[in-house]
């Protein structure tokens, strides 16, 4: 069996982690992930921390001595094409170890996969969304149009001044009040009647639910800090979104 | 309400078709998501809505069975649960409650705000519960791997 630096199989897992981290993996299958490529290179001792914004990884090599390497995190995005690639990667590593420099130039290849949708298409997916959740929420066909433009460019507008400001609670603030403001706009004009249920399903694109829901499969995993960090920003999004609502309301 | 069961589950079907566009999941797997989606949302809104049971219930059942659709589907395809589970969850995702609640806050109706941010809690702790339950039930009696790994970092 050949053996290869420590330092290279910390730099393949950190990168693999990097690559799962950014894209919107649980943190939990990060670790497993991690825990997996390390262990496929004969490593001892291996334990793995990973919260949603860092990831320290900690190794004994085979001359007894302690490794350890720590990434901090930014932006995170969700991509989950990417997730099963690097999956898929640790399951073929899990079978046969391959050399660092091999791993290291699949992970490029799949970081520099491109996204299957363009940005209009995707934009053009989440007003048709918008659509359908007035009718879950309990509206008519009437609603449907409505919410599908209001939706449409609330997401369009929150991904541009995303990218402008970097600061999402703003974005968000921002994109439902011009929500709030077209839904007011359309029921005035009697193009749609419900304003709650137009503005409901048009500000489903930006509201965190995925991310309560990931936050409490994180804290029943045991995940305590992951769990509540991404509670918090859920709770964040949320008020963000109220309080752009809520000055509309409250105005008009 | 004169819509009927076809017309909810065409809805949620391409709300999990949409966000599925949005999350970048893999194109050939793109209908297995959204039909399992679809079906959650159908599961959900008969439970907790025409035989009047609790929220909590329909959520939790729905979420159960998503995640049952989702490691059959991972089998199938040999990917992660998450890329099927993840847009097949959001037509059931409590988003419109935490929404209202957050503007009630803002608005000053406190009595109301709490009510929905109960919902909101039990809705999604109810999601995650069938989620958790499943893949513990799959790891206890998927026989391949039982009794072989050492350590696992359990979901």
């Amino acid at each position: 069996m050949q053996q290869y630096p420590v330092s290279d199989i910390l730099d393949v897992c950190v990168e693999a982690g990097r690559v799962m981290l950014e894209n919107g993996a649980e943190t939990y299958r990060v670790e497993d992930t991690l825990y997996r490529i390390a262990k496929s290179y004969h490593l001892k001792n291996i334990n793995v921390f990973v919260v949603p914004t860092a990831l320290i990884i900690t190794v004994e090599g085979e001359d007894g001595q302690d490794h350890t390497e720590l990434l901090r995190m930014n932006d995170r995005i969700t991509n989950l094409e990417k997730v099963s690639m690097v999956n898929d990667l640790s399951r073929q590593l899990s079978k046969k170890a391959l050399p660092p420099k091999r791993v290291t130039e699949k992970l490029n290849n799949i970081k520099n996969t491109p996204t299957n949708f363009t940005r209009l298409q995707r934009n053009s997916a989440m007003a048709v969304a918008c659509g359908g959740f007035t009718l879950l929420f309990g509206g008519s066909y009437l609603e449907i149009l409505p919410a599908f433009i209001a939706g449409g460019l609330g997401h369009y507008l929150f991904e541009v001044v995303n990218n402008y400001t970097n600061v999402s609670f703003f974005a968000e603030m921002v994109a439902s009040f011009f929500i709030g403001l077209l839904a007011v706009l359309f029921t005035t004009l009697g193009f749609g009647q419900d304003l709650n249920v137009i503005i409901i399903g048009s500000v489903m694109s930006l509201v965190p639910g995925m991310a309560i829901t990931n936050s409490f499969r994180d804290l029943m995993a045991g995940h305590l800090l992951a769990g509540v960090a991404v509670l918090a920003k859920a709770f964040l999004t949320a008020g963000a979104i109220g309080i752009g609502v809520a000055i509309v309301i409250a105005f008009l | 309400m004169t819509l009927n069961y076809l017309t909810y589950l065409l809805a949620a079907f391409v709300a999990s078709f949409a966000f599925g566009v949005m999350y970048n999941v893999p194109t050939r797997t793109l209908f297995a998501s959204s039909i399992s989606g679809a079906l959650g949302w159908l599961v959900y809104y008969i439970i907790a809505f025409q035989f009047g049971f609790v929220v909590f219930i329909g959520a939790g059942a729905a979420s159960f069975l998503v995640a049952f659709f989702s490691q059959w589907f991972a089998r199938y395809y040999r990917m992660p649960v998450i890329v099927f589970a993840v847009p097949a969850i959001i037509p059931l995702v409590p988003g419109g409650s935490a929404y209202n609640m957050m503007r009630a806050f803002i608005e000053g109706h406190t009595e109301l705000a709490l009510m929905y941010g109960t919902e909101t809690f039990l809705v999604s702790g109810a999601i995650a519960l069938g989620l958790s339950i499943n893949s513990g039930l799959f790891q206890i009696f998927s026989n391949r791997t039982f009794g072989k790994r050492d350590k696992r970092y359990l979901p």
